[in-house]
């Protein structure tokens, strides 16, 4: 291991870069029947008897629907359990903002469902880029996952009989999606939260509020701990394990402004990554068009609207650039409903990322509005004229009241404002079908990691995937391992956790030192909007390459210039935001090097070299339907490129088409 | 809260829940008093020279229901002010450092605000009102009738308009005890139940201490006119 | 905008504390409340000072992270929000506002406007759940629920943790916190089987805490930003009686 300490070397010589090596084909996918591949594998995974589970030590790291749903599920296995949050409660990871739904194949509206084609529209919905074996079972636990979350007692939305009801989401023909009214995320969170109390109260799990997890300790090549920062007194702890699972969600922060929660970061998946774990496909980065823009320059974060708002509303900028007459002035003529216009046949229904680039280009050709002109009118006085007050109110009633609290206007009077915004990653460490990165012993799990979106996620599946690992996956797959560490005694007292520790202290002692005159949050913003202009809605490859040097560029006067007040020995939160901006810095230039590698449009990557004369994404499957899994090159050394093949055994790549 | 207490059996009405629960039983217990109380009285207004109000006080004062009665109402009037007082002296114990400003004033009613006063004022007159009355006759046995020794009370001004403060204080009492120890019974399972109690809650706020108060307004009013 | 903010300053948990003032300028009337702290603290830090802590994360209403006591109120002078959604527009330009923390017994002060609010969790450790394992469950219709009950306990289940009950009581109550669990699950077919054992659990833990006596002044509710309405209390207060007054018809 490179040592930690030394600073990236100055804005270089070296251009983008990495090294490629050979394929990598041990993915542990079972072959034959797909429908019996998770059934035939489960039967062969190890076991672990009773008595022994409670000899058997894991670490999970993180507490949202993937986290606290896998420590709660270990807990009631036996293994005794460790979770380590950064909240003051396991209960506020950001999954608790998810909306919409969860997808599950039970077919209660007899409308053809199966878990085929669960599978089918979640491998098409990503663009044909996420591995069959993975998939397939996703759709297979999903209908588990709805049974166990109504015997824990969350309040699904419900007919009128008594049984449950489901709604229609995007990118399905079929009612598969169940909710509980617009917080399905927080109901299925307090769920496994409770669950989690549940284990605590019984002694199996010990839940950490307020740590930190800096590092990841490995031995031997297993992973065998942690070290993690009290962040209320500021100590560093050694903490050893037979295994340890990140379940610490998304880097959508990486882009400063996106709709994560702030405190949402990638140090644990990033430590891991550096320690020998590979990250796939890190710049496959879904972003959603429908989000309040940003106002200002002090704005901290970028608040969804829900998609379902398009069904009425009519998305226009005025026809002159710049014109800055209140929206309800301009006369018709003058507006331009760009989306109808470009896309007549789904008008302002596209999809999500043709929605999003849309947007984009109007607003880079000067049309946009709004003080910042990074926005668009997303109107409703059509729909209200056609279908009166009463039936919008019922629609949108809720909407309306939350845009009119954040931006002070009433979309009843003045068009909405919307701009697209960074919301979910479909990238994240590199999983086998155990889940099992490519450090042993070290699982990730949920948004984490990479399985089973592909290059774009459909809504209500997020949650469903976060669930699926860590009730129904996680649970079977990690005891095959623990088996064989049953005979490990655990120490902290080893130089792997003294190392580990002393880099991590080493860390927290160059941020205090720097005493620098700019603030942390101005290295993320300038990091952001780097990545947002480059690595965004559209990407090309001058514009990545130039990406590239900024952010190194970035990433050396951060560690320079960077002010980090008080001490490492009290609660200090500019520290912790400064070590998390330090590995986005570093995560950055590999999302840079990872949409510059893939010469090619698929899902949320849209390469403008490679397009349709009409915007199309243009995949290119005989050079990379792989997975890209890039493994950490050393300290300012390229990162060396590994090719995980896609095979489609079952299905037919095919061109997604909108017209 | 006491947190030693032995749930069981009755233990349980010494965690914060029971005590609200005995809180309120006695609550509801006292507001009955009050409208017997209150029938007795208004016997005072009927001109008829005190004939019925002072049968209706012997009754009360001779007959063996009415004096077993009596003696749970002096039990419900210690336990409920034992309890208002226990309350009070916990109180500070939940939050030692108090908030530099607090505008409670913005989500709460008057009424729940002012509960320790009301209680502190409604005290203070129940001892003089017994002194006067209970004490009076039953221990001391006074020479004068009930209604004699009521007309003779009521014909002091100062008197009279202690008695009616005290009256206006036992309205803003009742009006948040009333709605809150259905509240504490768990009897409020819904919103038309809850309006329901609002409004009679109010109701009985008004009309209770306006029909105690009316009595000395009356006889005041006619050593004037 | 332009603002004189009278904060809360408290090293850690030992330290006494006391109130310092700062200006602030500039300030668009569209900024959220704790974007006007990361205004203020990112100023701070440019002088080299301490940032003043706050807890935060979600940033919109959901998490249950933040919880200012703000201008002598909960989450701020508006009703049932949370202080990330909180808009500097309403405010008065000029405005002295003062921030202080939560403050109750059971949630020490950690940093500034940082509180322990740990408490919470405990109470529900003590029976906030179902008592079901992964894989044991029925099909999800094998109980068919009526929907005004699932929509009842929905609207108790959406509590967010905040604290601002607790915060709001005059006697740092956490009946609504508490209420709103018991209530969810009494509602519920699944959560009848622990339904007894679960609400005495609750509350003597909810003592236990050092958390006050409810007097229903209804302040928790008007400061809640999940709108978790009071009949959750009497849901509890019912749930309680019965529970202690009844025999349980299950012991021999």
């Amino acid at each position: 291991m490179s040592d930690v300490l030394t600073a990236p070397s100055p804005i270089t010589t070296s251009p983008l870069s990495w090294r490629e090596a050979g394929l990598l084909e041990q993915n542990r996918c079972p072959s034959g029947d797909l429908e019996k591949r998770w059934t035939r594998h489960k039967d062969n995974l190890r076991l672990v008897a009773p008595h022994n589970k409670r000899k058997l030590e894991v670490i999970v790291v993180g507490a949202g629907l993937a986290g606290a749903s896998a420590a709660a599920t270990l807990g009631e296995l036996g293994y005794r359990v460790k979770v380590f949050v950064y909240h003051n409660s396991p209960r506020r990871a950001h999954s608790i903002a998810a909306q919409g739904g969860i997808n599950a194949a039970k077919n209660y509206r007899n409308d053809g469902d199966s878990i085929w084609r669960l599978f089918y529209d979640t491998i098409k919905g990503g663009d044909f880029r996420a591995r069959e074996s993975n998939v397939y079972r996703l759709a297979e636990v999903s209908v588990k996952i709805i049974d166990h979350c109504v015997a824990q007692g969350i309040p699904f939305a419900r007919e009128y009989g008594g049984y449950l009801d489901t709604r229609s989401f995007g990118g399905a023909q079929l009612m598969r999606t169940f909710y509980a009214r617009g917080q399905t995320g927080q109901q299925l969170l307090l769920g496994a939260y409770a669950a989690l109390q549940r284990q605590v109260a019984q002694g199996n799990v010990q839940v950490f509020y307020n740590y930190d997890v800096l590092d990841i300790v490995v031995e031997e090549g297993k992973a065998r701990g942690i070290i993690a920062r009290n962040l209320i007194t500021g100590e560093l702890h050694r903490v050893a394990a037979h295994a340890v699972v990140l379940g610490t969600g998304g880097y959508g922060n990486a882009y400063y402004l996106s709709t994560n929660a702030k405190l949402s970061n990638a140090t644990a998946i990033w430590r891991a990554h550096r320690r020998g774990a590979y990250f796939g496909n890190p710049s496959f980065v879904q972003i959603h068009p429908t989000c309040i823009p940003q106002s200002g320059d002090y704005q901290s974060k970028l608040t969804l609207m829900s998609e379902s708002l398009r069904n009425d509303g009519r998305v226009w900028v005025p026809r002159t650039p710049g014109d800055k007459r209140p929206p309800q002035s301009i006369p018709e003529s003058e507006r331009w409903y760009y989306l109808e216009e470009w896309y007549p046949s789904f008008g302002n229904l596209v999809p999500r990322d043709i929605a999003s680039r849309a947007a984009k280009r109007v607003c880079d050709m000067g049309y946009g509005v709004g003080p910042t002109g990074r926005a668009v009118y997303l109107d409703f006085s059509d729909a209200i004229k056609r279908w009166g007050r009463e039936v919008i109110y019922q629609r949108y009633g809720n909407l309306f009241e939350m845009y009119e609290e954040i931006t002070g206007e009433s979309p009843w009077e003045v068009p909405m404002r919307i701009y697209p915004a960074v919301h979910y990653t479909m990238g994240g460490l590199w999983v086998d079908y155990n889940l099992m990165t490519t450090v042993e012993g070290l699982y990730a799990i949920g948004e984490a990691n990479f399985s089973d979106h592909g290059a774009n996620r459909l809504g209500a599946s997020a949650l469903m995937q976060g669930l699926a690992d860590g009730y129904f996956i996680l649970p079977y797959t990690i005891g095959d391992y623990l088996a064989s560490q049953l005979f490990v005694k655990l120490s902290t007292d080893t130089t792997a956790f003294a190392e580990t520790e002393r880099q991590t202290q080493d860390r927290i002692n160059r941020l205090l030192s720097a005493k620098g005159t700019h603030t942390v949050d101005e290295f993320h913003r300038e990091l952001g909007k780097v990545l947002w202009d480059t690595c965004g809605l559209a990407r090309n490859a001058q514009g990545l390459s130039q990406a590239y040097s900024e952010i190194r560029n970035l990433r050396e006067r951060f560690w320079r210039e960077v002010a980090v007040p008080g001490s490492g020995a009290e609660f200090n939160q500019n520290l912790e935001k400064a070590l998390r901006v330090a590995d986005f810095l570093e995560l950055g230039e590999l999302m840079v090097i990872d949409a510059y590698h893939r010469e090619e449009s698929c899902g949320c990557h849209l390469r403008e070299e490679y397009q349709t004369e009409e915007g199309e994404a243009l995949r290119n499957d005989d050079k990379y339907a792989y997975v890209a899994a890039w493994e950490w090159g050393g300290e300012n050394e390229p990162p060396i490129l590994h090719k995980e093949p896609l095979k489609f055994e079952f299905v037919k790549p095919s061109v997604r088409s909108y017209k | 809260m006491d947190t030693t207490a032995n749930t069981a059996g009755l233990g349980w009405l010494h965690t914060s829940v029971g005590r609200k629960v005995v809180m309120a039983v006695t609550g509801i217990f006292l507001m009955s008093f009050l409208v017997v109380h209150l029938a007795g009285n208004l016997l005072l207004l009927r001109g008829d020279g005190g004939a019925a109000f002072n049968a209706y006080a012997d009754f009360m004062s001779t007959n063996p229901l009415i004096r077993v009665l009596e003696v749970l109402l002096f039990v419900g009037f210690v336990v409920h002010i034992y309890q208002g007082l226990y309350f009070i002296s916990k109180e500070r114990r939940f939050r030692p450092k108090g908030y530099t400003l607090h505008r409670p004033q913005d989500n709460t009613t008057i009424f729940s605000r002012t509960m320790r006063i009301s209680a502190i004022v409604i005290l203070v007159f129940l001892l003089v009102h017994l002194r006067h009355f209970f004490v009076e006759h039953r221990i001391l046995g006074a020479s004068l009738t009930m209604y004699e020794s009521c007309k003779l009370a009521f014909e002091n001004p100062f008197y009279s308009a202690f008695y009616v403060l005290s009256m206006i204080l036992l309205a803003f009492h009742l009006a948040h005890g009333f709605h809150s120890s259905f509240q504490t019974l768990g009897l409020i399972v819904n919103r038309r139940i809850d309006r329901v109690v609002r409004w009679a809650g109010t109701a009985f706020a008004f009309l209770v201490p306006l029909g105690f108060a009316v009595i000395p307004l009356y006889f005041l009013f006619q050593t004037l006119y | 905008m332009h603002f004189t903010l009278r904060i809360w300053r408290q090293k850690n948990a030992q330290d006494q504390g006391h109130f310092e003032t700062y200006e602030v300028h500039d300030i668009s009337p569209d900024a959220s409340f704790l974007e006007m702290l990361d205004v203020l603290n990112e100023r701070l830090l440019k002088e080299g000072k301490d940032p003043v802590a706050f807890d935060h994360d979600c940033r919109e209403g959901i998490c249950g992270s933040c919880g200012i006591f703000i201008n002598g109120r909960a989450h701020g002078p508006l009703r049932n929000i949370t202080t990330c959604r909180l808009y500097m527009r309403h405010f008065q330009d000029g405005e002295t506002i003062t921030i202080e923390p939560f403050r109750a017994k059971p949630f020490p002060v950690i940093k500034d406007l940082v509180v322990d609010r740990s408490a919470l969790d405990r109470i529900i450790q003590r029976g906030g759940y179902i008592s079901v394992n992964a894989g044991s469950a029925p099909d999800a219709n094998a109980i068919p629920i009526p929907k005004p009950a699932a929509d009842r306990a929905f609207d108790y289940a959406t509590c967010i943790g905040c604290g601002a009950c607790v915060a709001a009581c005059k006697n740092a109550s956490a009946m609504l916190f508490t209420a709103a669990k018991v209530s969810h699950l009494a509602l519920l077919p699944q959560g009848q089987p622990e339904r007894r054992e679960r609400v005495k659990q609750m509350v003597m833990q909810m003592d236990m805490e050092g958390f006050g006596h409810c007097s229903n002044t209804g302040a928790c509710a008007v400061e809640c930003p999940a709108k978790i309405p009071l009949t959750a209390i009497a849901q509890l207060q019912r749930d309680y009686i019965w529970a202690n007054l009844t025999p349980d018809p299950y012991t021999r």
